[in-house]
């Protein structure tokens, strides 16, 4: 009963949110709503009872990406630069032409959570009958992923690791200093390797780095 | 059109559409990917919403019959979703790198640095 | 300093649990929410929390990369080295029938060996992932 009433509050958090996002020139508050929208995600995910799904989504979206993004945002500028002025009459077009298709498109699904649907009466009764005697877990998630699907999850392994490979290859690995270069330095382990600036401080000097990996 | 039994699709497609909206329209290299970022979350919320079945509960067994919702999207979602992450690090990798070889990573700047190359 | 003092604090007393939460999860998705995915993004976690309270080179001497990339490749080979496994013993790739005497529990084994090498590949390349992109010098 106060499911759809949940489901619907945050959907609309979400919406403002992405909203936020497509004004907001400061680029740490797009990085800090990303995360709050990956997370609102995980609470619609919960609502819609998907709660493996929830839990790996707040992990890596409320946590790596924003990591990730914000490691990235150090590095890089941190405004955006203002755009031209008049209203981008291209990109508007394109997006409600496609939103327009992709609604048309979907005016055909069965009502949002009828039991009857094609979706719930092949594999997937099979699945949740014959789950339980067949590998004899509870959590039929995990039995899909691990067991039945199991060729697709090898798959998604191999692509991580694949996507760890390239970002070493394209960033390169810091060696690890000697203790004695670091005593020496002038500057605690503290100050210059966190990710996050310090507030205010807006200059990040880096006296005598040694030159990171990257060679083979 | 049936509009009110199919609010989470609509709104689902809705949001996507805003992420498409940052991707297309915005020049900053950063914000493009968060943008794509929260085009593939609203995707996963569509697909979560074509698998949850009124009256049903979480897809782990209990004793005793009980309608669960539907597993497949889920285990489907479980790999997109950290898919999805690992090719964010690697697109965030390439604009670090773009950064260092152009010193800005808004496009049309780094256009006219091609352009006049 | 002092304004790290109580995140230092607090961080020695949490990163320890949130370790133990990602074994939890790890072995225990089988019976709730969780599985290799989660538990390896949980343990990554607590050590990039570590590494940002107390500075990347002291991760650098307690998870050198170098055997990060090894046990990254592991993961991905015993999962698949689990499929030859089956293979060997007469039934198809990753068939866990024929890992033991009969089917639920030559299931139990090969569900636990596969989630074990997820976790470990997935907790490895998202701590490479935050060292290569913490590791690298801003501004240059």
């Amino acid at each position: 009963m106060i499911e759809p009433v949940i489901d619907i509050l945050l959907l609309a958090f979400m919406i403002v949110i992405a909203l936020a996002v497509v004004r907001m020139r400061d680029l740490f508050g797009v990085a800090m709503l990303f995360s709050l929208f990956s997370l609102l995600s995980a609470g619609v995910f919960t609502v819609m009872d998907a709660a493996d799904v929830a839990f790996t989504e707040a992990a890596v979206g409320a946590g790596i990406s924003t990591i990730l993004m914000l490691a990235t945002l150090t590095r890089t500028a941190r405004r955006e630069r203002p755009r031209a002025k008049g209203v981008p009459i291209l990109p508007l077009t394109v997006v409600f032409i496609t939103g327009a298709l992709l609604v048309f498109g979907t005016s055909d699904l069965p009502r949002l959570g009828d039991p009857d649907a094609p979706i719930h009466q092949h594999v997937a009764d099979r699945y949740l009958q014959r789950s339980g005697e067949e590998i004899g877990i509870p959590n039929v998630v995990t039995s899909v992923l691990a067991s039945y699907r199991g060729y697709d999850t090898l798959g998604e392994t191999a692509v991580i690791f694949t996507a760890g490979i390239a970002v070493i290859a394209l960033l390169g690995l810091r060696r690890r200093r000697p203790r004695q270069e670091r005593k020496t330095d002038g500057r605690d382990a503290l100050g210059e390797t966190t990710v996050m600036p310090t507030a205010g401080m807006a200059d990040e000097r880096v006296p005598g780095r040694p030159e990171k990996g990257g060679d083979g | 059109m049936r509009f009110f039994e199919l609010y989470n699709y609509q709104i689902a497609i809705f949001l996507a559409m805003i992420g498409f909206y940052v991707l297309v329209s915005r020049g900053n290299l950063v914000k493009k990917v968060a943008g794509l970022s929260m085009f593939q979350t609203s995707v996963f919320i569509l697909y979560i919403s074509m698998g949850f079945v009124q009256g049903g509960t979480v897809p782990i067994l209990v004793d005793g019959g009980r309608i669960y919702s539907n597993p497949l999207p889920h285990v489907l979602i479980l790999t997109a979703i950290v898919v999805g992450v690992a090719t964010m690090a690697v697109a965030l990798a390439l604009v670090i790198r773009i950064k260092e070889a152009y010193d800005t990573v808004e496009e049309d700047e780094i256009h006219e640095q091609d352009r006049s190359f | 300093m002092l304004h790290h003092t109580v995140l230092r604090v607090v961080s020695k007393l949490l990163i320890p649990v949130i370790m133990l939460f990602a074994l939890y999860v790890q072995f225990h998705g089988d019976y709730s929410p969780g599985g290799g995915f989660q538990a390896g993004v949980i343990f990554a976690a607590a050590i990039i929390l570590y590494a940002l309270l107390f500075g990347l080179d002291n991760t650098l001497e307690v998870l050198p990369p170098d055997l990060l990339q090894w046990t990254a490749a592991l993961g991905v080979l015993i999962f698949a080295g689990v499929g030859i496994d089956t293979v060997l013993m007469g039934g198809n790739f990753l068939d866990y029938n024929r890992l033991a005497a009969d089917g639920p529990a030559g299931q139990h084994l090969g569900i636990f060996l596969v989630e074990l090498g997820v976790g470990i590949t997935v907790t490895s390349v998202m701590l490479l992932l935050y060292y290569a992109f913490a590791g690298r010098n801003p501004g240059k």
